[in-house]
């Protein structure tokens, strides 16, 4: 740490009230501390990277594991399951490796660009069904609980196979999931085993019956050339893409619409020029100054990042949202250019276990905001920017609601 | 311009494909890079050279075709 803090080990997350702005510290720890000492909220320590070229290389280095279930590596969460990253379930996908490819690619193929690219219309008709409901329902009126929510789980509940009425109970055992702070033990246990069970039911059901959806489609596929999933990968399989498919998608559209309104001037050069959706939705998710805890890796040997050298053990923390900021990549980075072109922003993440499902990220993010360019073209932010609330306490960050006007 | 792809680092994102349809598509049975034309037209450059930039897996190389 730098002279400025003494021996005071930093919090993390770095606390931050603004909900679209990020936390001053970053630009300071990037060109000063690129390799911090963190304390977590279980009370753990950690070290943290946020310039670009280290969250990269590290993200991309097998060296850098994800077998947050180590003895000596830091628990996240405040609870005593140490969260997410470290939960038995995490260790059921192969880490790296052959293993990790066959997964990676018996998945993969259903998230194809070409695949969610078909999925564009239905897409659209959602969308445009959300939007009808919501001006039927009259302004102001939440725009992540309206769409932003529902669009994203809606679809992933279609390819999964899951009925989207069961769309509450799944947002909360996700919740409970995703647990920095919010939840305790006792309620993070009881519901990843109904999360567990209703899967497991799930996967089941469509052994016996299958249908056209991606888990029946796997279990066809494990079927045919007896290199499929087990039963416990699928389940775990269908947690992980239903978690994954509920929380980031739906906070990420919130936060796209609430930056894209918060200086208006950007919604008008969008209604001005529609051929600016495709770089505006990657700016936003590089911009998104709200992302949350960023991805955890644990480090079997020892290894050099950024001109330090961490010892084996160490628990290291990417922060791709600081990455993204780093003025030494994008020149004005602290701009947002809507039409920014490259934009290699790692807010997927980068390397092998790069985000599957950004192609369908990305897409949705595309219809929602050419629907809701064409349909409410005089939407604006029903609040100041510096009064929409945030989420709190889970390992995704985001806003929890997005009132909006038109 | 002469374009490369490394299927074993492919992570199959898909970004390529996005961009640039014409150059780059995915195959069926596991997502991964397939390359359509090794040597794309002018007008098609500026999208490759975005879409070899933006690569998650740096698996897109490019070099003059000379």
């Amino acid at each position: 740490m730098s002279q400025d803090h003494g021996k005071k080990t930093l919090s993390y997350p770095i606390p931050n009230d603004a909900p679209l702005e990020p936390p001053a510290e970053w630009a300071r720890l990037r060109r000063q501390c690129p390799v911090a000492r963190v304390e977590l909220p279980s009370g753990d320590e950690a070290s943290l990277l946020t310039r670009y070229d280290d969250v990269k290389q590290v993200l991309a280095d097998p060296r850098f594991t994800r077998l947050l279930n180590a003895d000596d590596a830091a628990r996240l969460s405040a609870d005593d399951s140490g969260g997410l990253f470290s939960s038995e379930m995490a260790q059921v996908i192969p880490d790296s490796g052959e293993g990790h490819q066959r997964w990676r690619r018996l998945v993969g193929k259903w998230f194809t660009a070409k695949r969610m690219a078909a999925l564009r219309p239905v897409m659209e008709e959602m969308a445009d069904q959300l939007i009808d409901d919501m001006v039927k329902l009259g302004r102001p009126a939440d725009l992540k609980a309206s769409l932003g929510f529902p669009l994203p789980v809606y679809v992933i509940c279609d390819l999964l196979g899951v009925p989207a009425a069961d769309r509450d109970r799944f947002a909360y055992w996700s919740d409970t999931m995703l647990n920095l702070t919010k939840f305790a033990k006792v309620e993070i246990d009881a519901a990843q085993a109904e999360f567990a069970q209703y899967m497991s039911e799930h996967v089941a059901a469509k052994r016996e019956q299958p249908g056209e959806d991606l888990i029946s489609e796997l279990i066809r596929s494990a079927d045919a050339d007896g290199g499929g999933l087990s039963d416990v990968e699928l389940l775990v399989t269908g947690i992980a893409l239903l978690v994954a498919g509920h929380e980031t998608t739906a906070n990420m559209i919130g936060k796209m619409v609430g930056m894209l309104l918060a200086d208006r001037t950007r919604w008008e050069r969008l209604l001005a020029d529609r051929s600016l959706v495709r770089t505006a939705v990657e700016e936003s998710l590089r911009f998104d100054a709200n992302s949350g805890f960023g991805l955890p890796r644990y480090l079997r040997e020892e290894t050099e990042v950024g001109g330090t050298v961490l010892p084996r053990g160490t628990t290291v923390i990417c922060s791709m949202a600081a990455a993204n900021r780093d003025e030494s990549v994008f020149d004005g980075a602290d701009e947002m250019d809507l039409s920014r072109s490259p934009n290699p922003h790692l807010s997927f993440g980068s390397g092998a276990h790069s985000c599957l499902g950004q192609a369908l990220a990305r897409t949705e993010l595309q219809v929602v905001l050419e629907v809701l360019l064409r349909r409410l073209p005089t939407l604006e932010l029903a609040v100041p920017v510096d009064e929409l609330p945030k989420v709190d306490g889970l390992v995704v960050g985001g806003l929890r609601e997005v009132p909006v006007r038109w | 311009m002469k374009v490369t792809v490394d299927e074993a680092r492919c992570c199959g994102a898909g970004q390529c494909v996005l961009l640039a349809p014409e150059v780059f598509d995915q195959r069926e049975d596991d997502g991964i890079v397939v390359l359509l034309e090794a040597e794309p037209a002018e007008h098609l450059h500026a999208t490759v050279r975005e879409a070899a930039a933006v690569c998650p897996a740096s698996a897109i190389e490019l070099s003059d075709a000379g």
